[in-house]
């Protein structure tokens, strides 16, 4: 089981989290104008990477905020966690 | 009578306290400080269990968790553990055991006879032979795994507690032998929490068995001092009978604590077992080592046992092997086990050491003088005695050891002490996904690079040298505490002058020659546990398992509970020479944890039975209780199923309620609806973006059905939502989805919108919700505002059919909305919570005159599928567009909203897509299954192309005959067509499809 630093609450367990997938995907503006393949991309298709991974999780069963945090896949450590709207930090902790 | 082997004094047993225990129902006295397995040894039992493939008659090979052989069941009946380890059970007063695996008895087991058609029982055999034709495989596995026997799990509940703990700790340490206690000693004066786990009842692993005296004071005066020390520091944890089974990340490890399996039966009020889960800065891994067996001819013999584990025994125990020991070895490690058994006046018959060259060991230089022969060079070529060992032909080897030379000669003997060599235990380790490396010295894995902040120390690192383990662990310990930001001021190491020697070489000779070669006559065991041989290993490399992980899953080999603790090594160096390879180029298995195996009563701790999983209720819920309802689980609710009176069916019941709600009136708890309070000045943008349809031009005080879809387009939820105010909405969402619903709000207000302005609450159980449905719903309200104004114009201009109003209904201040889930006459009446008791009886008063009928969840089903309304979960699975649920009119062309690029995607606007539709079965009797498959033809033989399912069933008491909702594939074209539903009695029913509004499909009832 994970140890997450929630940028809230501080290090809690992962059971109080709940997964959201890679971060950093915005919305396509003007959805009707992309072509199929396009919103296809934005939909299903999502970066497999052994290594650095930058996605979001969520607090549920805690303050219940959305934050980003940048995880190596194949370690499982959590290289450090930022809110939403902050840039991936590039240091280590 | 049987003689006994104990020693007249010495081991660690308090020969004043005897104790009483069974065997297979027969009476044996063992004493405090036993286990099983040093009890039964002790009584000359010798024989204890069938072996898993062809009951082999076996005895106990070891001495702690690696045992292979002896697995019993211990105690009975509800208390009953099944393939409990005999070396790991401490002995209690009236202690029952029983052998597994064998029948109608040890002695006499009629499954022996595979033994004899062993020859066509090689590796692989189940596959080969029983998977053809395929479906039989079922049958025959049945039946393979009675013959084979695991154990019989216990056939009532278990009567004991079972405790779960969690923990924070500075350093853990695993393991207190050597090692570990010198990490706890080194660590706990650091003034750092340490927790310190070891398997067994006493701490001071091999200390306990270890002849040798440290610095004046015995090994285990020693250990006993520094558990005395430790227990001084308040900081330090001790636990005993603690196995650390699994290692996860970010240094999470499990512990199985065994409380009370040392008692006949738990004291009041404390658990049998506890499951700690605890979270470490730092972890030391002091575990050990595992002994390895010599793969020789016929070496699985009762009688024939680790080395280390007869020195355990006689040391500890004070229980010889047997009264005549032949010491078989490959390295010096067993040449102590000679001196202590001739200390103790025991007969070694001699030691065979596989190596040419005389051992340099300490121990080795005594033997002259204690008169005992060693025949170096030499083999054990094969065994004799059948339910017990008699004697062992001996051989020279070759010069290059690959075959037996000379004469054989006979040495009689009851036991076989062997040694092949110690595998560290890098179990943990491993499952902590460090990486391992090969030792060629001591033809071992040892641990390599860590992952997660852990030490290895002591014997699981390889350092098999006493001295080396003491101060391993002292650094260990130190620099565990050191990195979790923990010195000592004032160093203390009290550590002991332990003068070992170095051990000298392994020669690996992996199968030991015999006369015939491997896998002709006698057998090599590498597996006791899955009765593995060198011939199969040797086999599977030939048919080209080239890898070591289908080399194991194919022979099973290093399965089982002992998880090949003590077969992997030997397993993979044969492995290895059939393919040409070396070791470590062959690879080891991964390790995954439990390191052994853990109860499932520890794993499931108090969470059974009513604390399995939370229980909502309605304010309501006592009264449905008292009405004698049956109820139906929807998400974590229990509602109201249906409401029998005195000899009703279910199908009675619900006829009578359907037909209540049509005809007059009936009322509904519907508390459990999701409910979410939306507010702000973005709340209708909130809305628009959320649902499929338009929100922004719906007025105060009116209220709108909606859909939600995934940005896949699937449908994700559905629901009345009802504008309060100009910033102020009340969704309703599917009961038991409120959850689900208001985290996907707060994903979309969070991450992709945080300057919208709209908050999302949920109100569920803030309210307590009764629905009042049937052509008398609005004189039932009237009556109940006899006296007191509803502050309500009931009028149907007035409040029309999708509206809400505030008023006060039965005194109570009250939310009512007009909306239908039934298709009738319908109003939903929210008041306070705590009103809701209160709301509902006063209903049924005021009702009574109309005879109003509660009603419950399946008639409540059976008058949506009436009306074709779809039930979010039955008609949809994931897979469903609201195109295909045919609610194009749900669908904004003003707006864009979450999945709308999705429903004009190509494969989203086929034809042939599976859409909603009604199906009437030609017998109106005929109620089809739920998930029934569909077919386009009258059903021949398979294979028949399904072209969709039956997704809602039920016989309507409104029409008086069974009606069904479906997805069909291109089903609104489709209309009129017949289809066909096979059954499971391999007839099938002929159906019409229809439209799925079967009742008042232009909605008339609801606006009257
Ligand atoms: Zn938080």
């Amino acid at each position: 089981m994970l140890r997450i630093p929630c940028p809230f609450c501080g290090p809690r367990d992962e059971s109080e989290f709940a997964y959201g997938g890679e971060a950093h995907i915005a919305r396509p503006e003007n959805s009707w104008t992309l072509s199929d393949g396009d919103w296809a991309d934005y939909v299903f298709m999502r970066t497999n990477p052994k290594g650095r991974h930058a996605e979001r999780w969520r607090h549920s069963h805690g303050c219940g905020r959305w934050f980003n945090a940048l995880r190596d896949t194949a370690t499982h450590e959590i290289v450090a966690t930022y809110r939403i709207g902050e840039p991936t930090p590039t240091g280590r902790r | 009578m049987t003689r006994s082997f104990r020693t007249g004094e010495g081991g660690r047993i308090d020969r004043s306290k005897p104790i009483g225990f069974t065997f297979d129902g027969k009476t044996y006295a063992g004493f405090a400080g036993d286990t099983l397995a040093s009890a039964l040894l002790a009584n000359g039992v010798r024989l204890v269990a069938r072996s898993f493939k062809y009951h082999r008659p076996r005895g106990i090979f070891s001495a702690g968790a690696e045992e292979p052989n002896a697995l019993v069941r211990v105690g009975d009946g509800a208390r009953a553990l099944p393939n409990t380890r005999a070396t790991q059970v401490e002995l209690y007063e009236g202690l029952a055991a029983y052998s597994q695996n064998n029948w109608p008895s040890l002695r006499f087991d009629a499954g022996a006879a595979a033994n004899l058609f062993s020859r066509l029982l090689p590796a692989g055999f189940y596959y080969k032979t029983f998977m053809r034709p395929k479906r039989m495989w079922q049958w025959y596995e049945r039946r393979i795994r009675r013959a084979a026997g695991m154990g019989r799990a216990p056939d009532a509940p278990d009567p004991d507690l079972y405790d779960k703990r969690h923990a924070h700790c500075d350093v853990l340490i695993v393991g207190g032998g050597p090692a570990g206690l010198s990490a706890a000693l080194a660590a706990g004066q650091t003034g750092a929490r340490v927790i310190l786990a070891d398997e067994q009842s006493e701490f001071g692993g091999t200390l306990l068995g270890e002849t040798g005296k440290l610095g004046g004071a015995s090994a285990a005066d020693w250990a006993a001092d520094a558990v005395a020390e430790l227990s001084a520091m308040p900081e330090v944890r001790l636990l005993p009978r603690a196995t650390v089974f699994g290692y996860y990340d970010h240094n999470h490890l499990g512990i199985a604590e065994r409380v009370a399996d040392h008692l006949p039966a738990p004291t009041a009020g404390t658990p049998r077992q506890r499951l700690w889960k605890v979270r470490a800065k730092q972890v030391v891994l002091a575990a050990g080592s595992h002994e390895r067996p010599l793969v020789f001819a016929d070496n699985d013999r009762p009688g024939i046992m680790l080395a280390g584990a007869a020195r355990s025994y006689l040391n500890r125990y004070g229980v010889r092997a047997g009264s005549r020991v032949l010491i078989f070895t490959n390295n010096d490690s067993a040449y102590p086990l000679a001196v202590d058994l001739a200390a103790a006046g025991g007969d070694v018959a001699a030691v065979v050491d596989l190596r040419p060259a005389a051992s340099q060991h300490p121990a080795a230089w005594r033997m002259d003088e204690l008169k005992i022969e060693v025949l170096r060079g030499y083999a054990v070529a094969g065994t004799k005695g059948r339910l017990r060992l008699k004697s062992a032909t001996v051989m020279a080897l070759n010069a290059d050891g690959n075959e037996v030379a000379g004469g054989a000669r006979e040495i009689a003997c009851d036991a076989i002490a062997m040694s092949g060599g110690w595998s560290p235990a890098v179990h943990l380790f491993s499952q902590s996904r460090g990486a391992l490396e090969y030792d060629e010295v001591l033809a071992a894995f040892v641990p390599g690079r860590a992952v997660q902040a852990t030490r290895s120390a002591g014997a699981c690192n390889g350092s098999f040298d006493l001295h080396r383990c003491f101060l391993e662990g002292f650094d260990a310990g130190k620099a565990a505490a050191a990195d979790a930001g923990f010195t000592a001021e004032d160093e203390q190491r009290p550590l002991p002058a332990a003068t070992q020697a170095k051990p000298g070489p392994v020669r690996m000779i992996n199968p030991v020659p015999s006369i015939r070669p491997v896998g002709q006559g006698p057998k090599h065991f590498v597996d006791f546990q899955n009765d593995v041989t060198a011939a199969d290993i040797g086999l599977a490399a030939r048919e080209g398992y080239a890898s070591v992980e289908h080399t194991k899953r194919y022979t099973t080999t290093g399965m089982g509970t002992d998880q090949g603790k003590t077969s992997s090594l030997n397993a993979l160096g044969l492995l290895a020479d059939q393919l040409a390879l070396a070791i470590p180029d062959v690879g080891a298995t991964t390790f995954r944890p439990p390191y052994t195996p853990v109860t499932f009563g520890a794993l499931a701790g108090r969470d059974i039975g009513e604390l399995y999983a939370p229980l909502r209720r309605t304010p309501m819920q006592r009264w449905h209780e008292d009405a004698g309802a049956a109820f139906e689980d929807v998400g974590q609710w229990k509602r109201p199923f249906y409401y029998p009176r005195r000899s009703e069916t279910k199908e009675q019941a619900v006829r009578r309620e359907v037909l209540a709600v049509r005809n007059s009136v009936g009322i509904l708890d519907a508390s459990t609806l999701g409910k979410i309070d939306i507010k702000g000045p973005d709340a209708a943008a909130l809305l628009d973006w959320i649902y499929t349809n338009d929100w922004a031009r719906l007025g105060v005080g009116r209220c709108r059905y909606g859909v939600m879809c995934r940005e896949d387009g699937m449908v994700l939820d559905d629901g009345v939502t009802a504008r309060l105010g100009e910033e102020h909405f009340l969704m309703h969402t599917t009961s038991g989805n409120a959850e689900r619903v208001s985290a996907w709000l707060e994903e979309w207000l969070q991450t992709e919108w945080p300057a919208m302005r709209a908050r999302c609450t949920v109100v569920t159980e803030h309210y307590a919700t009764v629905a009042v449905a049937g052509p008398n719903a609005r004189r039932l309200l009237a009556a109940l505002a006899a006296g007191i104004d509803l502050g309500i114009d009931m009028g149907n201009a007035a409040f029309p059919h999708m509206s809400v109003r505030e008023g006060v209904v039965a005194g109570i201040p009250a939310r009512v909305f007009r909306v239908s889930y039934t298709g009738e006459l319908s109003y939903e009446i929210n008041v306070k919570a705590r009103h809701g008791l209160t709301l509902w009886r006063a209903l049924l008063t005021a009702g009574e005159r109309f005879g109003v009928m509660p009603f419950g969840t399946e008639a409540m089903h059976v008058l949506r599928a009436e009306k074709g309304y779809i039930m979010v979960g039955q008609e949809t699975d994931g897979t469903v567009t609201p195109l295909d649920l045919g609610m194009e009119r749900a669908i904004s062309t003003r707006k864009d909203f979450l999945g709308k690029r999705s429903l004009s995607r190509a494969d989203m606007t086929k034809p042939d897509r599976k859409q909603l539709v009604g199906l009437l079965t030609e017998d109106p009797d005929d109620v089809l299954p739920e998930g029934a498959h569909i077919v386009a033809e009258q059903p021949g033989k398979p294979p028949l192309q399904a072209q969709g399912h039956v997704t809602s069933s039920y016989y309507s008491p409104t029409l008086g005959r069974s009606i069904a909702l479906a997805l069909l594939r291109g089903g609104r074209g489709q209309l009129g067509r017949q289809v066909f539903v096979p059954r499971e009695d391999c007839g099938s029913s002929a159906a019409t499809v229809v439209d799925p509004a079967f009742y008042d499909p232009k909605g008339v009832r609801l606006h009257g």
